[in-house]
């Protein structure tokens, strides 16, 4: 059953500093509503449980992309259209690109940001796994001021995170330090855009002289969050890329995945796939020279 | 309740309504834009697609106070994009031609969809316009008839 609106109260103070005031002023009795495309959702399928709602969807201090020489910073409001526009993503960060084509249809992103995408926490969820790739840091902000944390450190379980109640996800910054690196990504599911993936994976590594000197993949709905693979790139890290390699690959797959089953697929299932992606990145580097 | 003033297909709006309404219900109940449909609430099927500040949106994901002050074109709207006084918009009228409206439920969000990738791609490809439909779901046309009518739209606005 569909909830009825006017039992629910959504407010839109007119900047961040009055949205943040508000979370501060009464912590934890407002929830936060960017794009809408979780929440709303929710309100459809009459399973809402917040009544008080905060909109900062309108706040243009959240929505931006600005480049230093180093770091790219995305705003949490970016949208994954705005991702898709974006000439530095396209060139230096394929793989965020890449997941924000996937997130859905057009429709969904036009409407739908980043930061919703982080901060909803579903281990499945799109853009994290490249994000986790490129060693993504999180500004958090509230009233009492900001904190800069590593994007690895920020879920802690199943839709769990650290951000405090009276905090907002602020931005998000990337590194501007991978030429020369080879990326892959692949989503597994009932259909490349639009439905929920079984599996993901974002990865990027540098080779050189035929062997793994750096290496990041990410991964999604192998564990109860968005997990980095780190066992699995200790295993090739250094390692010449051979039949052997990717058979130590796929056993650290296997072994430090721990997906969950559920009504889009089977934890063995899930296992099976992730490691035939990896190896697949594998092979990835080794046949095409560049 | 809020306040919430809106343009919709050029005309002003001044309403009472609760804040978390959903733009759908506000459209087809409030305002009597019945032409925006609901097939499943919850962001799959595109069936509820308008133009939001000239961006597809799905309106049963959009509440109400999101729209202050914003400007929204529905299918009722669509024709005057054309041009004042226009009955149909070429769009329309290439889906009538070609077959790519059925029971019509899907249509008016096919529309709007189509619209909005012919802003961005006047010429697209058969996989842009298969990526900027992906949103829309049709349980009749089988889509085929859906993609030439959105072939012929763009061969029109291209010869114009
Ligand atoms: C039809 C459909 C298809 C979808 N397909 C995909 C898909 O393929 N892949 C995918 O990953 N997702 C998908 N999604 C999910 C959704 O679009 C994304 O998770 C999106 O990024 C959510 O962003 P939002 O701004 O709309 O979030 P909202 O619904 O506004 O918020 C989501 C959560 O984040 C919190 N939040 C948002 N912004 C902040 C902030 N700055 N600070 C603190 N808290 C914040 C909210 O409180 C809420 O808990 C799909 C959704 C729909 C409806
Ligand atoms: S009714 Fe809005 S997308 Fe289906
Ligand atoms: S014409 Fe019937 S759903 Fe498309």
């Amino acid at each position: 059953m569909r909830s009825n609106a006017a039992n629910y109260d959504l407010i839109a103070p007119p900047s961040l500093e009055a949205v943040l005031a508000v979370l501060a002023s009464e912590p934890g009795s407002y929830t936060v509503l960017a794009g809408g495309t979780e929440i709303m959702v929710a309100l459809g399928a009459g399973r809402l449980s917040a009544r008080r709602l905060i909109s900062i969807q309108h706040l243009r201090e959240l929505r931006f992309l600005s480049a230093s020489d180093d770091t790219l910073i995305l705003g949490a409001g970016t949208t994954f259209t705005d991702i898709r526009r974006d000439a530095i993503l396209a060139s230096e960060f394929p793989l965020l690109v890449q997941a924000a084509s996937w997130t859905g249809s057009i429709a969904n992103q036009n409407r739908g940001t980043l930061g919703g995408n982080i901060v909803n926490g579903s281990p499945a969820a799109d853009s994290p796994p490249a994000l986790l790739a490129y060693e993504a840091e999180l500004t958090l902000l509230s009233s009492r001021g900001t904190r800069v944390v590593p994007y690895t450190d920020f879920h802690l379980g199943y839709k769990r995170t650290i951000l405090a109640p009276d905090e907002l996800l602020y931005s998000i910054a990337l590194k501007r330090s991978y030429q020369g690196y080879k990326t892959y990504s692949r989503k597994v599911g009932t259909r490349k855009a639009q439905a929920i993936s079984k599996v993901a994976i974002a990865a990027l590594a540098r080779v050189e002289e035929g062997r793994i000197t750096d290496v990041r993949i990410g991964a999604a709905s192998l564990q109860d969050r968005p997990a980095r693979m780190t066992a699995t790139e200790q295993a090739v890290l250094g390692q010449a890329i051979t039949a052997d390699t990717m058979q130590r690959a796929r056993e650290a797959v296997l072994a430090e995945s721990h997906p969950i089953d559920d009504i889009r697929s089977t934890a063995r299932y899930r296992g099976q796939v992730a490691a035939n992606l990896v190896e697949e990145f594998l092979r990835s580097l080794q046949t095409d020279p560049r | 309740m809020s306040t919430i003033t809106l343009t919709v297909n050029g005309e002003p709006h001044r309403l009472e309504v609760p804040p978390m309404k959903r733009l759908l219900d506000v459209l087809r109940e409030d305002l009597q834009l019945t032409g925006t449909k609901e097939g499943c609430g919850e962001g799959e099927c595109g069936s509820c697609s308008v133009l939001l500040n000239g961006d597809l949106v799905n309106s049963c994901l959009v509440p109400v106070l999101q729209t202050e002050g914003a400007t929204i074109t529905t299918i009722e709207g669509v024709a005057d994009l054309a041009g004042p006084g226009e009955r149909l918009h070429p769009i329309q009228q290439c889906f009538l031609e070609h077959g790519g409206a059925q029971c019509g439920i899907c249509t008016p969000g096919m529309i709007l969809a189509t619209h909005h990738l012919l802003e961005k791609y006047p010429q697209p490809d058969l996989s842009q316009i298969q990526e900027g439909l992906a949103g829309n779901l049709c349980r009749c046309t089988g889509y085929t008839r859906i993609f030439a009518a959105v072939q012929a739209a763009a061969r029109m606005e291209g010869s114009k």
